[in-house]
């Protein structure tokens, strides 16, 4: 059945709590179909209970969400059907092979390996010289590509992937990142969690999340650049005392480290020149000093919605 | 300037599971003092040499010296002068903050007296004061991790090991652990930190990265991205690592 709207995920009042822990506090937003949609933000913000609760894995407390035209709590039986969800714990079965989870798969969703073998075929050709080898055996690359093919084996409209990249290397996780863009290309709507800021931008559109509530959803490029901070970016050649220094400058608002740079903020603006700052810095003993002003990054954008919360 | 002596001494590591080499003749040194990013891919090595380093492991073959101690006759000794935290395991869930703080301590052999006053310094300075009596698993992930590196370090030891000690932690709580690791470092504790995130390697002293087995570069984050005309470090490390991924699946 095709969807009347192109509206594939819609999610309205939805709270859910674990005891005196709101897990999430009133989350409402919604997902167009075909978007590669990012929730990102650290543990504890409520991005797999979200998830289990879109998946009809878990009851909302209050509110409601539909996927395509179903309702997760009457019709989660035609939602299977329709998602693919991969958990963030590696949860196939480890004595099985990597040929029998994808027939195991396959066969309760009534399809067939062979059916759907295009659609995996770039995912699961990197694994299947091993599809002999019992999936606990496996490595950490290796059984993500086997979950992630067994989360597409039923074709699904809605993949719901939760935290893929987290605890894998800066390789791996472009890699991840290229598969997502080629499923995308099908035509599948993707929901992607992740603690990592510098995976937004490889999103349509991103939810930022903290403590169960969203700090705000939009394009990633439209957050940045809705940013209304002027913000420098300082180096020297001592990053622990060019913070510990930036801080005891006048009207400083806030530092952060950013890799090599130092993220320096000032109340109401810039109100110092460059050379100012660096007679300043010059005088504490740092060399090597650079000062440029810049444009947000997401993860600027997080911190100064965290500080407002 | 007094020369900074090695504190971690490592010859020709090599380390075998059956026909598989998980370290390959790795050479390197950790000076007294400093941070030591040590970095990989997944499956690269990194947890195998780090277990061994810490005298949890015996290599196959090689020469380490940690804290002055030999890693085959000494381990025990090298186990009281170092500390541990991974982000995957610190501390005991069921017991409360300060429960956590004086089981630690008892563990790494500090007095009565001694677990008192740092048991009230320590809460002091991370202003936990008010929440001592908290189960660990009522607090926030941040607060746990921030802990947990003070525990880590409570007995003083020369080098501290940390293990992804920042995974999924919010990114205000990242940098407030980051100058907690730059004051134990101002210190003189050792630190010898493995992570995922790039930008946290560009706080390091000097950085190693791990490809199959293998130590394929070392040198402080400004040099590794001179050498490899590179922008930042996420740069060098995927060009390095992007070879090995290549070769095995």
């Amino acid at each position: 059945m095709e969807t009347q709207n192109q509206i594939a995920v819609k999610v309205g009042q939805l709270s859910r709590s674990y005891g005196k822990v709101k897990a999430l506090d009133l989350l409402s937003f919604q997902i167009v179909k075909g978007e590669l949609f990012g929730f990102i933000g650290p543990d504890g913000a409520g991005k797999t209970t979200l998830f289990r609760i879109i998946a009809s894995l878990l009851l909302p407390d209050v509110g409601s969400v539909k996927v395509g035209d179903f309702d997760t709590v009457k019709d989660f039986k035609e939602i299977r059907k329709i998602t693919g969800y991969m958990p963030g714990r590696f949860s196939l079965y480890h004595d099985l092979t990597v040929e029998e989870n994808l027939n195991f798969y396959a066969s309760i969703f009534g399809t067939s390996l062979e059916e759907n073998y295009e659609l995996i075929k770039d995912i699961y050709s990197a694994i299947e010289p091993f599809k002999k080898r019992r999936a606990g055996k496996l490595s950490g690359g290796m059984k993500q590509k086997l979950a992630l093919s067994c989360a597409l084996i039923h074709k699904p409209e809605i993949l719901i992937l939760d935290e893929p990249t987290t605890g894998v290397d800066a390789v791996s996780r472009v890699e991840f990142w290229d598969m997502l863009k080629h499923l995308k290309t099908m035509g599948i709507t993707i929901l992607v969690s992740t603690p990592y800021m510098d995976e937004a931008s490889l999103c349509d559109r991103v939810a930022l999340m903290q403590k169960g509530k969203i700090l705000t959803i939009d394009k990633p490029e439209s957050i940045t650049a809705n940013f209304k901070k002027e913000i420098r970016a300082v180096r020297s050649d001592n990053i622990y005392q060019l913070i510990i220094d930036l801080r005891e400058y006048r009207h400083t608002e806030s530092v952060h480290p950013f890799g090599q740079d130092v993220h320096f903020i000032e109340k109401g603006g810039i109100s110092t020149t460059a050379t100012e700052l660096t007679d300043y810095l010059h005088q504490k003993g740092h060399h090597h000093i650079h000062i440029q002003n810049i444009n947000a990054g997401i993860e600027d954008c997080f911190m100064d919605l965290m500080k407002e919360e | 300037m007094i020369q900074k002596q090695n504190i971690i001494i490592v010859k020709n590591l090599v380390k075998k599971f059956g026909i598989f080499v998980a370290n390959d003749h790795l050479n390197f040194e950790v000076r007294e003092g400093e941070i030591f990013g040590f970095l990989g891919a997944n499956g690269a090595g990194k947890t195998t040499a780090m277990r061994i380093i810490c005298g949890l492991s015996l290599p196959t073959s090689g020469e380490i010296k940690v804290a002055g101690f030999d890693i085959y006759k000494e381990r025990e000794k090298i186990k009281r002068n170092i500390g541990y935290m991974s982000q995957k395991f610190s501390l005991y869930p069921n017991l409360t903050i300060r429960e956590n703080i004086n089981f630690f301590g008892g563990i790494y052999g500090l007095s009565r007296t001694e677990i008192k006053t740092r048991t009230t310094n320590l809460l002091e300075k991370l202003q936990f004061t008010h929440a001592a009596n908290k189960l660990i698993r009522e607090i926030p992930l941040g607060w746990m991790q921030k802990l947990a590196f003070s525990i880590a370090i409570l007995h003083k030891p020369k080098i501290a090991f940390l293990d992804e000690p920042t995974g999924g932690v919010d990114p205000i709580t990242r940098r407030q652990f980051w100058e907690m690791i730059y004051e134990a470092a101002e210190q003189g504790i050792t630190i010898f930190v493995t992570t995922h995130y790039m930008d946290e390697a560009e706080y390091c002293d000097r950085v190693s990265i791990m490809v199959d087995g293998r130590i394929e570069a070392l040198d402080s984050p400004a040099k590794l991205k001179e050498k490899y005309a590179a922008e930042s470090m996420n740069d060098v490390f995927l060009k390095l690592a992007r070879i090995q991924l290549h070769e095995s699946v």
